[in-house]
């Protein structure tokens, strides 16, 4: 008998660990934008680059079976744009996106959205070094969604209910979806966003801003700053004690 | 899910351990899946019968051990029991519950068989 103890997506998940380091050490915030085909995520993305520009540097990865479309209406909006190609495969994995990485000179304090493969089944399971999730569901698709397909919706961190100036055209019970997806994850943020008019783009860029951190942070090494950071409160601390 | 990724997974696992501990067969291969995990277990055994074709665990048996799924409700705080990701909480009916537990995916261990390395010897069970 030989024991074995291993994670299935052990080699996934050491490869996605390097990709966070590396981007954490060059103060890189990356996305994984996980939704199903035709949610309007590349429209998202050349709406949210357009208005980033003066801003943080964005880079995208581009996921899709075939084709290098997508690649090529971002190139459009002139961030530096890489297409991965997955084959017959239906999710990007830490491996290519480590790939990709390599591809794309990031700057730092950036911006990396990663497109995974329109797909809202498989691409839950694969972490790919990114900070958050980011689940994109438009209003022409059911609102059960979240119920249908959990595993996405558990795995993400922000809802993005897209295309929401299709609303009066459309049966979708926006309440309803948005209590669907917290019976799944009580913690997930959900926006309300048209790229198409641009409604709700400000609190998606707040968002983004959130998750960047302060613009006028330089990227910091983490085990470094944890120390101060205990230091700081075993010294408050100390205080608080003497002060007694 | 993408059950044919999680059966190469496992066959990455079994090579790397068979180049490291030099055993030539996999007779059966243990493997816990989490009721949470996201796993359909019949599309993991026939993509596991594919995949492990012409390979050392060729004819293994594949074993899934299930663990059960735990949340923890945050209206009542505590761990509770759920059978899927979208489940109430079965003390008081509410929806606030967090996944825990039962999403791992893991190989546990495998039973090999080493061949003798006398031309006169069979097959030796390796325990």
């Amino acid at each position: 008998m030989v024991r074995i103890e291993q994670d299935i997506l052990g080699k996934n998940n050491a490869y996605a660990n390097s990709n966070r380091e590396h981007f954490q050490q060059h103060g890189i915030l990356a996305l994984n934008l996980v939704s199903s085909p035709g949610s309007g995520k590349t429209s998202l993305l050349t709406a949210t680059i357009e208005r980033l520009q003066g801003r943080y540097p964005v880079s995208v990865i581009e996921g899709d079976q075939q084709t290098s479309n997508d690649a090529e209406r971002i190139r459009a909006t002139g961030a530096p744009a890489v297409q991965v190609n997955t084959g017959k495969g239906c999710h990007l994995d830490a491996h290519m996106v480590g790939h990709a990485v390599q591809h794309l000179k990031l700057e730092e304090r950036g911006l990396l959205l990663i497109e995974n493969v329109g797909n809202l089944v498989c691409p839950s399971a694969f972490d790919l070094g990114e900070a958050h999730k980011v689940v994109i569901l438009s209003v022409t698709e059911g609102e059960d969604k979240p119920l249908k397909y959990p595993d996405m919706f558990h795995a993400s961190d922000l809802m993005i209910l897209n295309k929401i100036d299709l609303l009066p055209y459309v049966d979708f019970d926006v309440e309803r979806c948005i209590e669907y997806a917290r019976r799944i994850n009580p913690r997930l943020e959900v926006l309300q966003v048209s790229a198409r008019t641009g409604e709700g783009m400000d609190s998606w860029l707040n968002w983004l801003q959130t998750a960047m951190g302060p613009e006028s942070a330089a990227p910091v090494d983490d085990v470094e700053a944890l120390r101060r950071r205990v230091a700081e409160l075993e010294a408050a601390l100390q205080e608080a004690r003497q002060g007694r | 899910m993408h059950e044919m990724s999680l059966a190469e997974g496992i066959l990455r696992i079994i090579e790397d351990q068979a180049a490291e501990r030099g055993f030539d067969r996999v007779l059966r291969v243990r493997v816990e899946v989490g009721r949470l995990a996201g796993v359909e277990v019949a599309a993991l055994r026939f993509s596991f019968d594919a995949v492990m074709n012409n390979s050392v665990a060729e004819s293994a048996v594949l074993e899934i051990i299930d663990t059960p799924g735990q949340g923890w409700c945050l209206d009542c705080g505590t761990s509770v029991e759920i059978s899927a990701l979208y489940d109430a909480c079965p003390l008081c009916g509410g929806y606030r519950v967090q996944a825990t537990g039962g999403m791992d995916m893991r190989v546990l261990d495998l039973e090999v068989d080493t061949v003798d390395p006398q031309p006169s010897g069979s097959g030796r069970p390796a325990r």
